[in-house]
Protein backbone atom coordinates (compact mmCIF):
# COMPACT_ATOMS: atom_id res chain seq x y z
CA UNK A 1 0.00 0.00 0.00
CA UNK A 2 1.09 3.49 -0.67
CA UNK A 3 1.75 5.49 1.97
CA UNK A 4 -0.17 8.62 2.42
CA UNK A 5 2.97 11.02 2.08
CA UNK A 6 3.63 10.14 -1.30
CA UNK A 7 2.51 12.16 -4.64
CA UNK A 8 -1.40 12.53 -4.71
CA UNK A 9 -3.53 10.36 -6.57
CA UNK A 10 -5.11 13.60 -7.95
CA UNK A 11 -4.14 17.05 -7.69
CA UNK A 12 -6.72 19.93 -8.96
CA UNK A 13 -5.95 23.44 -8.92
CA UNK A 14 -7.86 26.06 -10.04
CA UNK A 15 -10.08 24.00 -12.86
CA UNK A 16 -12.96 26.02 -14.22
CA UNK A 17 -15.26 24.31 -16.88
CA UNK A 18 -18.07 26.33 -18.75
CA UNK A 19 -21.32 25.25 -20.36
CA UNK A 20 -22.64 28.07 -22.63
CA UNK A 21 -23.08 30.39 -19.85
CA UNK A 22 -23.20 28.22 -16.95
CA UNK A 23 -20.47 27.68 -14.95
CA UNK A 24 -20.61 24.27 -13.93
CA UNK A 25 -16.86 23.85 -12.22
CA UNK A 26 -15.43 27.61 -10.75
CA UNK A 27 -11.98 27.69 -9.52
CA UNK A 28 -12.18 24.19 -7.75
CA UNK A 29 -8.88 23.08 -5.62
CA UNK A 30 -8.89 18.98 -4.64
CA UNK A 31 -6.25 16.74 -3.31
CA UNK A 32 -6.77 13.26 -3.06
CA UNK A 33 -3.91 11.65 -0.94
CA UNK A 34 -3.18 8.22 -2.13
CA UNK A 35 -4.91 4.77 -0.91
CA UNK A 36 -7.64 5.46 1.37
CA UNK A 37 -11.30 7.06 0.16
CA UNK A 38 -12.07 10.58 -0.58
CA UNK A 39 -15.92 11.44 -0.80
CA UNK A 40 -16.92 14.01 -2.83
CA UNK A 41 -20.11 15.24 -0.99
CA UNK A 42 -22.71 17.74 -2.84
CA UNK A 43 -26.02 18.44 -3.86
CA UNK A 44 -27.24 17.33 -7.50
CA UNK A 45 -25.60 20.41 -9.91
CA UNK A 46 -22.77 20.97 -7.34
CA UNK A 47 -20.05 20.10 -10.48
CA UNK A 48 -18.91 16.94 -8.68
CA UNK A 49 -19.75 14.45 -11.92
CA UNK A 50 -17.92 17.39 -14.36
CA UNK A 51 -15.29 17.57 -12.07
CA UNK A 52 -14.98 13.60 -12.30
CA UNK A 53 -15.41 13.47 -15.75
CA UNK A 54 -11.94 16.09 -15.80
CA UNK A 55 -10.25 13.98 -13.97
CA UNK A 56 -11.27 10.97 -15.99
CA UNK A 57 -9.34 12.93 -18.97
CA UNK A 58 -13.29 12.61 -20.54
CA UNK A 59 -13.72 16.80 -20.99
CA UNK A 60 -11.07 19.05 -21.40
CA UNK A 61 -11.18 22.32 -18.58
CA UNK A 62 -11.60 25.83 -20.01
CA UNK A 63 -8.49 26.36 -16.93
CA UNK A 64 -6.84 24.60 -14.31
CA UNK A 65 -4.55 21.96 -13.96
CA UNK A 66 -5.77 18.31 -13.21
CA UNK A 67 -2.91 15.63 -12.32
CA UNK A 68 -3.63 12.21 -11.95
CA UNK A 69 -1.35 9.90 -10.70
CA UNK A 70 0.82 12.15 -11.58
CA UNK A 71 -0.30 12.16 -15.00
CA UNK A 72 -2.10 14.87 -17.73
CA UNK A 73 -5.65 12.46 -17.98
CA UNK A 74 -6.20 13.86 -21.84
CA UNK A 75 -2.63 14.15 -23.05
CA UNK A 76 -1.24 11.07 -21.42
CA UNK A 77 -4.56 9.30 -21.14
CA UNK A 78 -2.81 6.33 -23.29
CA UNK A 79 -1.00 5.35 -20.25
CA UNK A 80 -3.50 6.34 -17.68
CA UNK A 81 -6.78 4.37 -18.72
CA UNK A 82 -5.65 0.87 -17.29
CA UNK A 83 -4.81 2.26 -13.86
CA UNK A 84 -7.90 4.07 -13.87
CA UNK A 85 -11.29 2.44 -13.06
CA UNK A 86 -14.34 4.28 -13.83
CA UNK A 87 -17.99 3.80 -12.97
CA UNK A 88 -20.51 6.28 -14.94
CA UNK A 89 -23.40 7.53 -12.91
CA UNK A 90 -25.64 5.69 -14.98
CA UNK A 91 -25.40 3.45 -18.70
CA UNK A 92 -22.32 3.31 -20.85
CA UNK A 93 -23.07 -0.48 -21.53
CA UNK A 94 -24.91 -1.88 -24.48
CA UNK A 95 -28.79 -2.71 -23.94
CA UNK A 96 -28.47 -6.27 -25.33
CA UNK A 97 -25.48 -7.19 -23.89
CA UNK A 98 -25.60 -10.08 -20.90
CA UNK A 99 -24.05 -9.33 -17.44
CA UNK A 100 -21.61 -11.81 -17.41
CA UNK A 101 -20.55 -11.02 -21.06
CA UNK A 102 -20.00 -7.07 -20.08
CA UNK A 103 -17.97 -7.93 -17.34
CA UNK A 104 -15.88 -10.60 -19.17
CA UNK A 105 -15.56 -8.09 -22.35
CA UNK A 106 -14.08 -5.36 -19.55
CA UNK A 107 -11.84 -8.12 -17.92
CA UNK A 108 -10.63 -8.84 -21.38
CA UNK A 109 -9.93 -5.48 -22.04
CA UNK A 110 -6.79 -5.90 -19.37
CA UNK A 111 -3.78 -7.84 -18.47
CA UNK A 112 -4.29 -9.06 -15.21
CA UNK A 113 -8.05 -8.89 -14.55
CA UNK A 114 -10.02 -10.19 -11.08
CA UNK A 115 -11.64 -13.46 -11.10
CA UNK A 116 -14.83 -12.46 -12.86
CA UNK A 117 -16.96 -15.24 -11.14
CA UNK A 118 -15.74 -14.48 -7.94
CA UNK A 119 -16.28 -10.76 -8.20
CA UNK A 120 -19.29 -11.82 -9.80
CA UNK A 121 -20.81 -13.53 -6.90
CA UNK A 122 -19.49 -10.99 -4.39
CA UNK A 123 -21.82 -8.60 -6.23
CA UNK A 124 -24.47 -10.61 -6.08
CA UNK A 125 -24.46 -10.59 -10.27
CA UNK A 126 -24.09 -14.27 -10.42
CA UNK A 127 -27.89 -15.38 -10.74
CA UNK A 128 -28.47 -12.35 -13.45
CA UNK A 129 -25.25 -13.34 -15.67
CA UNK A 130 -27.10 -13.95 -18.82
CA UNK A 131 -30.07 -11.46 -18.15
CA UNK A 132 -29.52 -8.56 -20.90
CA UNK A 133 -28.48 -5.41 -19.35
CA UNK A 134 -31.68 -3.72 -20.09
CA UNK A 135 -33.88 -6.16 -17.79
CA UNK A 136 -31.58 -6.07 -14.66
CA UNK A 137 -32.65 -3.85 -12.18
CA UNK A 138 -31.60 -0.78 -11.17
CA UNK A 139 -29.65 -2.32 -8.25
CA UNK A 140 -28.16 -4.61 -10.73
CA UNK A 141 -27.11 -2.27 -13.08
CA UNK A 142 -25.46 -0.31 -10.57
CA UNK A 143 -23.53 -3.27 -9.55
CA UNK A 144 -22.83 -4.37 -12.81
CA UNK A 145 -20.78 -1.08 -13.99
CA UNK A 146 -19.28 -1.19 -10.28
CA UNK A 147 -17.64 -4.74 -11.54
CA UNK A 148 -16.44 -3.00 -14.79
CA UNK A 149 -14.61 -0.14 -12.93
CA UNK A 150 -12.86 -2.82 -10.50
CA UNK A 151 -12.07 -6.06 -13.16
CA UNK A 152 -9.14 -4.49 -14.77
CA UNK A 153 -7.38 -4.18 -10.83
CA UNK A 154 -6.97 -0.68 -11.50
CA UNK A 155 -4.82 1.64 -9.23
CA UNK A 156 -6.98 4.76 -8.37
CA UNK A 157 -11.54 4.57 -8.95
CA UNK A 158 -13.67 6.70 -9.66
CA UNK A 159 -17.37 5.97 -8.39
CA UNK A 160 -19.80 8.57 -9.49
CA UNK A 161 -23.01 8.06 -7.20
CA UNK A 162 -22.35 4.77 -6.50
CA UNK A 163 -24.97 3.64 -4.45
CA UNK A 164 -27.85 5.81 -5.84
CA UNK A 165 -31.10 3.73 -6.34
CA UNK A 166 -29.43 0.97 -4.37
CA UNK A 167 -31.81 -0.91 -1.14
CA UNK A 168 -29.79 -0.96 1.87
CA UNK A 169 -28.78 -4.83 1.47
CA UNK A 170 -27.03 -3.97 -2.04
CA UNK A 171 -25.90 -0.36 -0.50
CA UNK A 172 -23.63 -2.36 2.62
CA UNK A 173 -22.42 -5.00 -0.13
CA UNK A 174 -21.05 -2.15 -2.18
CA UNK A 175 -19.97 -0.58 1.40
CA UNK A 176 -18.46 -3.80 1.95
CA UNK A 177 -16.65 -3.75 -1.67
CA UNK A 178 -15.35 -0.35 -1.26
CA UNK A 179 -13.69 -1.01 1.73
CA UNK A 180 -12.05 -4.10 0.69
CA UNK A 181 -10.44 -1.77 -2.21
CA UNK A 182 -8.93 0.67 0.53
CA UNK A 183 -7.81 -1.94 2.14
CA UNK A 184 -5.56 -3.50 -0.27
CA UNK A 185 -4.16 -0.37 -1.45
CA UNK A 186 -6.97 1.11 -4.13
CA UNK A 187 -7.47 4.71 -3.94
CA UNK A 188 -11.15 5.51 -4.25
CA UNK A 189 -12.70 8.59 -5.05
CA UNK A 190 -16.68 8.34 -4.72
CA UNK A 191 -19.08 10.81 -5.50
CA UNK A 192 -22.01 11.13 -3.13
CA UNK A 193 -25.07 13.42 -2.25
CA UNK A 194 -25.80 11.16 1.01
CA UNK A 195 -24.36 12.11 4.22
CA UNK A 196 -24.54 8.55 5.86
CA UNK A 197 -22.26 7.32 2.84
CA UNK A 198 -19.64 10.10 3.45
CA UNK A 199 -19.80 9.48 6.91
CA UNK A 200 -19.26 5.80 6.58
CA UNK A 201 -16.35 5.18 4.20
CA UNK A 202 -14.74 8.37 4.16
CA UNK A 203 -11.30 9.00 5.48
CA UNK A 204 -11.39 12.32 3.70
CA UNK A 205 -14.82 14.36 2.43
CA UNK A 206 -14.25 17.28 0.14
CA UNK A 207 -17.69 19.21 0.30
CA UNK A 208 -18.54 20.94 -2.99
CA UNK A 209 -20.81 23.35 -4.08
CA UNK A 210 -20.96 26.26 -6.57
CA UNK A 211 -18.24 24.43 -8.49
CA UNK A 212 -15.80 24.67 -5.64
CA UNK A 213 -14.73 22.87 -2.58
CA UNK A 214 -16.02 24.84 0.64
CA UNK A 215 -14.46 22.28 2.90
CA UNK A 216 -12.20 19.37 2.99
CA UNK A 217 -10.90 17.13 5.97
CA UNK A 218 -11.95 13.85 7.49
CA UNK A 219 -15.88 13.69 9.09
CA UNK A 220 -14.19 14.22 12.59
CA UNK A 221 -12.58 17.17 11.24
CA UNK A 222 -14.84 18.87 9.41
CA UNK A 223 -17.52 18.51 12.54
CA UNK A 224 -15.31 19.77 14.66
CA UNK A 225 -14.78 22.61 12.42
CA UNK A 226 -17.73 23.54 12.34
CA UNK A 227 -20.49 24.75 15.58
CA UNK A 228 -19.55 23.53 18.88
CA UNK A 229 -21.02 20.71 20.16
CA UNK A 230 -23.72 21.02 23.45
CA UNK A 231 -24.69 19.38 26.16
CA UNK A 232 -27.51 19.98 28.13
CA UNK A 233 -29.16 18.87 31.46
CA UNK A 234 -31.89 19.90 33.80
CA UNK A 235 -30.90 20.38 37.97
CA UNK A 236 -32.50 22.32 40.57
CA UNK A 237 -32.45 25.93 39.81
CA UNK A 238 -29.29 28.25 40.61
CA UNK A 239 -26.32 26.03 40.38
CA UNK A 240 -23.02 27.57 40.64
CA UNK A 241 -22.02 27.52 37.29
CA UNK A 242 -18.85 29.43 37.84
CA UNK A 243 -17.38 26.84 39.94
CA UNK A 244 -18.40 24.17 37.54
CA UNK A 245 -16.39 26.35 34.87
CA UNK A 246 -13.52 26.15 36.89
CA UNK A 247 -13.51 22.46 36.39
CA UNK A 248 -14.09 22.81 32.71
CA UNK A 249 -11.54 23.30 29.56
CA UNK A 250 -10.56 26.78 28.78
CA UNK A 251 -12.90 27.09 26.38
CA UNK A 252 -16.11 25.98 27.40
CA UNK A 253 -18.93 27.88 28.62
CA UNK A 254 -21.78 27.20 30.79
CA UNK A 255 -25.28 28.57 31.15
CA UNK A 256 -28.72 28.52 32.78
CA UNK A 257 -31.23 28.99 29.92
CA UNK A 258 -33.88 28.75 31.98
CA UNK A 259 -34.32 28.10 35.79
CA UNK A 260 -33.09 24.41 36.07
CA UNK A 261 -32.26 24.16 32.83
CA UNK A 262 -28.68 24.09 31.85
CA UNK A 263 -26.40 24.48 28.53
CA UNK A 264 -22.83 23.60 28.60
CA UNK A 265 -21.09 23.87 25.10
CA UNK A 266 -17.67 23.43 23.53
CA UNK A 267 -15.77 20.58 23.16
CA UNK A 268 -18.41 17.88 24.36
CA UNK A 269 -16.41 14.35 24.59
CA UNK A 270 -16.49 12.04 26.95
CA UNK A 271 -14.04 13.53 29.21
CA UNK A 272 -15.94 17.20 29.78
CA UNK A 273 -19.27 14.52 30.42
CA UNK A 274 -17.45 12.62 32.95
CA UNK A 275 -15.89 16.28 34.25
CA UNK A 276 -19.61 17.85 34.23
CA UNK A 277 -21.41 14.57 36.11
CA UNK A 278 -18.68 14.27 38.81
CA UNK A 279 -19.38 17.82 39.95
CA UNK A 280 -22.86 17.41 40.11
CA UNK A 281 -22.06 14.60 41.99
CA UNK A 282 -19.80 16.51 44.06
CA UNK A 283 -23.00 19.11 44.39
CA UNK A 284 -25.52 16.55 45.52
CA UNK A 285 -27.23 17.41 41.90
CA UNK A 286 -29.27 14.90 40.19
CA UNK A 287 -28.66 15.69 36.56
CA UNK A 288 -31.88 14.98 35.19
CA UNK A 289 -32.22 14.38 30.96
CA UNK A 290 -28.57 14.62 29.84
CA UNK A 291 -28.17 15.06 26.11
CA UNK A 292 -25.36 15.64 23.91
CA UNK A 293 -25.77 16.55 20.92
CA UNK A 294 -23.09 15.76 18.20
CA UNK A 295 -22.72 17.81 15.42
CA UNK A 296 -22.94 15.68 12.11
CA UNK A 297 -21.67 16.04 8.47
CA UNK A 298 -24.87 17.52 7.06
CA UNK A 299 -24.96 20.42 9.96
CA UNK A 300 -21.92 21.55 8.70
CA UNK A 301 -22.68 21.25 5.65
CA UNK A 302 -26.07 23.55 6.35
CA UNK A 303 -23.73 25.88 7.94
CA UNK A 304 -21.67 26.03 4.49
CA UNK A 305 -24.16 26.19 1.99
CA UNK A 306 -27.20 26.18 3.37
CA UNK A 307 -28.25 23.69 1.55
CA UNK A 308 -30.19 20.39 2.24
CA UNK A 309 -28.63 17.07 0.98
CA UNK A 310 -30.96 14.13 0.70
CA UNK A 311 -30.29 11.33 3.34
CA UNK B 1 -13.55 -12.80 -2.94
CA UNK B 2 -12.82 -11.94 0.87
CA UNK B 3 -9.12 -12.80 1.02
CA UNK B 4 -7.06 -9.79 1.79
CA UNK B 5 -5.17 -8.73 -1.95
CA UNK B 6 -7.59 -9.46 -4.22
CA UNK B 7 -7.91 -6.37 -5.08
CA UNK B 8 -4.35 -5.04 -4.98
CA UNK B 9 -3.52 -3.00 -8.08
CA UNK B 10 -2.03 -4.94 -10.94
CA UNK B 11 -2.96 -2.62 -13.27
CA UNK B 12 -2.29 -3.21 -17.42
CA UNK B 13 -3.72 -3.08 -20.70
CA UNK B 14 -4.42 -6.36 -22.76
CA UNK B 15 -2.19 -6.90 -25.75
CA UNK B 16 -4.17 -4.86 -28.77
CA UNK B 17 -4.70 -7.56 -31.16
CA UNK B 18 -6.81 -9.07 -28.10
CA UNK B 19 -8.66 -5.77 -27.19
CA UNK B 20 -9.56 -5.62 -30.79
CA UNK B 21 -10.49 -9.31 -31.28
CA UNK B 22 -12.47 -9.14 -28.11
CA UNK B 23 -14.67 -5.47 -29.32
CA UNK B 24 -15.74 -6.93 -32.78
CA UNK B 25 -16.65 -10.21 -32.02
CA UNK B 26 -18.52 -8.19 -29.04
CA UNK B 27 -20.09 -5.82 -31.50
CA UNK B 28 -20.64 -8.76 -33.59
CA UNK B 29 -22.96 -10.50 -30.98
CA UNK B 30 -24.97 -7.32 -30.11
CA UNK B 31 -25.45 -7.37 -34.04
CA UNK B 32 -26.72 -11.20 -34.71
CA UNK B 33 -28.68 -10.73 -31.14
CA UNK B 34 -30.47 -7.61 -32.12
CA UNK B 35 -33.91 -8.59 -33.92
CA UNK B 36 -33.96 -4.99 -35.75
CA UNK B 37 -30.48 -5.24 -37.33
CA UNK B 38 -31.34 -9.10 -38.84
CA UNK B 39 -34.49 -7.79 -40.04
CA UNK B 40 -32.34 -5.07 -42.12
CA UNK B 41 -29.33 -7.09 -42.88
CA UNK B 42 -31.20 -10.60 -43.34
CA UNK B 43 -34.53 -10.78 -43.70
CA UNK B 44 -34.84 -8.20 -46.17
CA UNK B 45 -32.37 -8.66 -48.45
CA UNK B 46 -33.54 -12.14 -48.57
CA UNK B 47 -37.32 -11.60 -48.78
CA UNK B 48 -36.49 -9.20 -51.90
CA UNK B 49 -34.02 -11.49 -53.68
CA UNK B 50 -36.14 -14.39 -53.37
CA UNK B 51 -39.11 -12.52 -54.00
CA UNK B 52 -38.70 -10.47 -57.15
CA UNK B 53 -36.30 -13.17 -58.56
CA UNK B 54 -39.37 -15.41 -58.61
CA UNK B 55 -42.13 -13.64 -59.19
CA UNK B 56 -42.03 -11.00 -62.77
CA UNK B 57 -43.21 -7.39 -60.75
CA UNK B 58 -40.72 -5.55 -61.74
CA UNK B 59 -39.31 -5.24 -65.18
CA UNK B 60 -35.43 -5.96 -64.79
CA UNK B 61 -34.89 -5.50 -68.41
CA UNK B 62 -33.45 -8.41 -70.77
CA UNK B 63 -31.73 -11.45 -69.62
CA UNK B 64 -33.13 -13.31 -66.43
CA UNK B 65 -34.24 -11.21 -63.39
CA UNK B 66 -31.84 -13.16 -60.84
CA UNK B 67 -28.27 -11.99 -62.73
CA UNK B 68 -30.03 -8.04 -62.53
CA UNK B 69 -31.25 -8.53 -58.92
CA UNK B 70 -28.35 -10.53 -57.05
CA UNK B 71 -25.94 -7.57 -57.87
CA UNK B 72 -28.52 -5.21 -56.43
CA UNK B 73 -29.30 -7.13 -53.70
CA UNK B 74 -26.04 -7.66 -52.11
CA UNK B 75 -25.24 -4.13 -52.45
CA UNK B 76 -28.55 -3.27 -50.65
CA UNK B 77 -26.75 -5.97 -48.00
CA UNK B 78 -23.56 -3.69 -47.78
CA UNK B 79 -25.92 -0.27 -47.46
CA UNK B 80 -27.87 -1.92 -44.36
CA UNK B 81 -24.65 -3.25 -42.68
CA UNK B 82 -21.95 -0.85 -43.02
CA UNK B 83 -24.52 2.05 -43.25
CA UNK B 84 -27.88 1.65 -41.91
CA UNK B 85 -27.15 -1.01 -38.79
CA UNK B 86 -24.38 0.77 -38.00
CA UNK B 87 -25.77 4.50 -37.75
CA UNK B 88 -28.39 3.15 -35.51
CA UNK B 89 -26.17 0.65 -33.58
CA UNK B 90 -23.33 3.78 -33.02
CA UNK B 91 -25.98 6.26 -32.33
CA UNK B 92 -27.80 4.23 -29.37
CA UNK B 93 -24.33 3.52 -28.25
CA UNK B 94 -23.23 6.99 -28.04
CA UNK B 95 -26.76 7.59 -26.41
CA UNK B 96 -26.58 5.31 -23.86
CA UNK B 97 -22.55 6.64 -22.44
CA UNK B 98 -21.33 3.19 -24.47
CA UNK B 99 -19.07 4.96 -26.20
CA UNK B 100 -18.42 7.26 -23.32
CA UNK B 101 -17.34 4.41 -21.20
CA UNK B 102 -15.43 2.49 -23.69
CA UNK B 103 -13.44 5.80 -23.99
CA UNK B 104 -12.31 5.41 -20.32
CA UNK B 105 -11.44 1.68 -20.85
CA UNK B 106 -7.75 0.41 -22.00
CA UNK B 107 -9.15 0.66 -25.72
CA UNK B 108 -8.22 3.23 -27.62
CA UNK B 109 -10.32 5.25 -29.59
CA UNK B 110 -8.94 4.02 -33.22
CA UNK B 111 -8.91 0.43 -31.91
CA UNK B 112 -13.09 1.08 -30.95
CA UNK B 113 -13.35 1.50 -34.71
CA UNK B 114 -10.93 -0.87 -36.00
CA UNK B 115 -13.17 -3.55 -34.05
CA UNK B 116 -16.89 -1.72 -35.66
CA UNK B 117 -15.35 -2.53 -39.42
CA UNK B 118 -13.99 -5.83 -38.31
CA UNK B 119 -17.75 -6.32 -36.95
CA UNK B 120 -19.30 -4.50 -40.22
CA UNK B 121 -17.01 -7.20 -42.28
CA UNK B 122 -17.54 -9.84 -40.47
CA UNK B 123 -21.29 -9.94 -40.66
CA UNK B 124 -21.17 -8.51 -44.83
CA UNK B 125 -19.63 -11.81 -45.09
CA UNK B 126 -22.01 -13.94 -43.25
CA UNK B 127 -24.61 -11.65 -46.10
CA UNK B 128 -22.76 -12.40 -49.02
CA UNK B 129 -22.15 -16.19 -48.20
CA UNK B 130 -26.29 -16.36 -47.81
CA UNK B 131 -26.87 -14.71 -50.37
CA UNK B 132 -24.75 -16.08 -52.75
CA UNK B 133 -26.04 -19.47 -51.68
CA UNK B 134 -29.68 -18.35 -52.38
CA UNK B 135 -29.11 -16.70 -55.67
CA UNK B 136 -27.36 -19.43 -57.07
CA UNK B 137 -30.81 -21.75 -55.75
CA UNK B 138 -32.27 -19.41 -58.24
CA UNK B 139 -30.43 -20.09 -61.43
CA UNK B 140 -27.78 -17.40 -60.74
CA UNK B 141 -24.75 -17.06 -63.18
CA UNK B 142 -21.95 -14.32 -62.00
CA UNK B 143 -19.05 -13.54 -64.21
CA UNK B 144 -16.30 -11.24 -64.36
CA UNK B 145 -13.33 -10.52 -62.20
CA UNK B 146 -13.56 -11.46 -58.62
CA UNK B 147 -10.85 -8.64 -57.03
CA UNK B 148 -13.14 -6.30 -59.32
CA UNK B 149 -16.27 -7.24 -56.50
CA UNK B 150 -13.56 -7.52 -53.83
CA UNK B 151 -12.77 -3.21 -54.71
CA UNK B 152 -15.98 -2.30 -55.15
CA UNK B 153 -17.09 -3.96 -51.87
CA UNK B 154 -14.65 -2.64 -49.78
CA UNK B 155 -14.89 0.77 -51.41
CA UNK B 156 -19.14 0.30 -50.65
CA UNK B 157 -18.06 -0.65 -47.38
CA UNK B 158 -15.79 2.95 -46.78
CA UNK B 159 -17.83 5.28 -48.38
CA UNK B 160 -21.33 3.57 -46.02
CA UNK B 161 -19.30 3.35 -43.03
CA UNK B 162 -18.15 7.21 -43.20
CA UNK B 163 -21.99 7.78 -43.88
CA UNK B 164 -22.93 6.00 -41.37
CA UNK B 165 -20.58 6.70 -38.35
CA UNK B 166 -21.33 11.22 -39.55
CA UNK B 167 -24.84 10.34 -38.86
CA UNK B 168 -24.58 8.21 -35.41
CA UNK B 169 -22.00 10.81 -34.31
CA UNK B 170 -24.26 14.44 -34.62
CA UNK B 171 -28.21 13.67 -34.89
CA UNK B 172 -29.91 12.29 -32.11
CA UNK B 173 -30.21 8.27 -31.45
CA UNK B 174 -34.04 8.85 -32.24
CA UNK B 175 -32.79 11.03 -35.50
CA UNK B 176 -30.96 8.71 -36.52
CA UNK B 177 -33.15 5.71 -36.07
CA UNK B 178 -35.67 7.44 -38.37
CA UNK B 179 -33.02 8.96 -40.92
CA UNK B 180 -31.29 5.78 -41.16
CA UNK B 181 -34.07 3.53 -42.00
CA UNK B 182 -35.93 6.63 -44.49
CA UNK B 183 -32.08 7.04 -46.43
CA UNK B 184 -32.25 2.71 -46.53
CA UNK B 185 -35.79 2.64 -47.85
CA UNK B 186 -35.39 5.93 -50.70
CA UNK B 187 -32.17 4.49 -51.66
CA UNK B 188 -33.70 0.94 -51.87
CA UNK B 189 -35.92 2.34 -54.30
CA UNK B 190 -34.24 4.92 -56.11
CA UNK B 191 -30.18 3.34 -56.18
CA UNK B 192 -30.37 0.95 -58.83
CA UNK B 193 -31.36 -2.24 -56.18
CA UNK B 194 -34.72 -3.77 -57.65
CA UNK B 195 -35.69 -1.36 -60.05
CA UNK B 196 -33.51 -0.17 -63.15
CA UNK B 197 -32.30 3.58 -63.12
CA UNK B 198 -33.37 4.01 -66.66
CA UNK B 199 -36.80 3.84 -64.86
CA UNK B 200 -36.28 7.33 -63.40
CA UNK B 201 -35.92 9.74 -66.89
CA UNK B 202 -33.60 12.04 -66.65
CA UNK B 203 -32.99 11.59 -62.83
CA UNK B 204 -31.08 9.25 -63.47
CA UNK B 205 -27.60 10.81 -64.19
CA UNK B 206 -28.08 12.23 -60.79
CA UNK B 207 -29.29 9.27 -59.00
CA UNK B 208 -25.89 7.06 -60.64
CA UNK B 209 -23.72 9.66 -58.39
CA UNK B 210 -25.48 7.67 -55.12
CA UNK B 211 -23.32 5.30 -53.65
CA UNK B 212 -25.79 2.60 -53.78
CA UNK B 213 -26.36 3.71 -57.32
CA UNK B 214 -22.16 3.09 -57.82
CA UNK B 215 -21.64 -0.22 -56.01
CA UNK B 216 -25.09 -1.69 -57.72
CA UNK B 217 -24.20 -0.69 -60.84
CA UNK B 218 -20.81 -1.36 -60.62
CA UNK B 219 -21.54 -5.22 -59.40
CA UNK B 220 -23.69 -5.59 -62.09
CA UNK B 221 -21.31 -4.32 -64.54
CA UNK B 222 -19.11 -6.84 -63.51
CA UNK B 223 -20.98 -9.83 -62.47
CA UNK B 224 -24.09 -10.04 -65.23
CA UNK B 225 -21.92 -8.65 -68.01
CA UNK B 226 -18.42 -9.72 -67.17
CA UNK B 227 -17.28 -5.90 -67.46
CA UNK B 228 -13.50 -5.28 -66.39
CA UNK B 229 -12.81 -2.70 -63.37
CA UNK B 230 -15.23 0.26 -63.02
CA UNK B 231 -13.14 2.78 -62.81
CA UNK B 232 -16.25 5.15 -63.02
CA UNK B 233 -18.25 3.82 -59.96
CA UNK B 234 -15.37 2.60 -57.90
CA UNK B 235 -14.23 6.53 -58.22
CA UNK B 236 -17.84 7.49 -56.68
CA UNK B 237 -17.31 5.09 -54.14
CA UNK B 238 -14.02 6.58 -53.24
CA UNK B 239 -15.41 9.92 -53.13
CA UNK B 240 -18.34 8.96 -50.61
CA UNK B 241 -15.67 7.49 -48.77
CA UNK B 242 -13.37 10.14 -48.12
CA UNK B 243 -16.30 12.84 -48.02
CA UNK B 244 -18.02 10.76 -45.36
CA UNK B 245 -14.95 9.35 -42.98
CA UNK B 246 -13.58 13.03 -43.45
CA UNK B 247 -16.49 14.40 -41.96
CA UNK B 248 -17.36 11.91 -39.53
CA UNK B 249 -13.65 11.93 -38.27
CA UNK B 250 -13.99 15.79 -37.79
CA UNK B 251 -17.33 16.21 -37.02
CA UNK B 252 -18.33 13.22 -34.48
CA UNK B 253 -19.03 13.90 -31.05
CA UNK B 254 -18.52 10.79 -28.34
CA UNK B 255 -21.31 12.04 -26.13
Amino acid sequence: MRSASSEPAVEVRGLVKRYGTKTAVDGLDLTVAAGGLTAVLGPNGAGKTTTIEMCEGYRRPDAGTVRVLGLDPVADAAALRPRVGVMLQSGGIYAGARADEMLRHMASLHAHPLDVDALAERLGLGSCGRTPYRRLSGGQQQRLSLAMAVVGRPELVFLDEPTAGLDPQARHATWDLVRDLCADGVTVVLTTHHMEEAEALARDVAIVDGGRVVAQGSPEELCRGGAENTLRFNGRPGLDLAGLLKALPAESAAVELTPGSYRVSGEVGPQLLATVTTWCAQHGVMPDRITVERHTLEDVFMELTGKELRK
Amino acid sequence: MTATGTFAPKPGAAPLPRMIRAQAALETRMLLRNGEQLLLTVVIPTLLLTLFSSVDIVDTGKGRSVDFLAPGILALAVMSTAFTGQAIATGFERRYGVLKRLGTSPLPRWALMTAKTCSVLVTEVLQIVLLTAIAFALGWSPHGNPLAVLLLLVLGTAAFSGLGLLMAGTLKAEATLAAANLVFLLLLVGGGVIVPLEKFGAAQEVLRLLPVSALSGGLRDVLRDGAGMPWADLGILAGWAVLGLGAAGRLFRWE
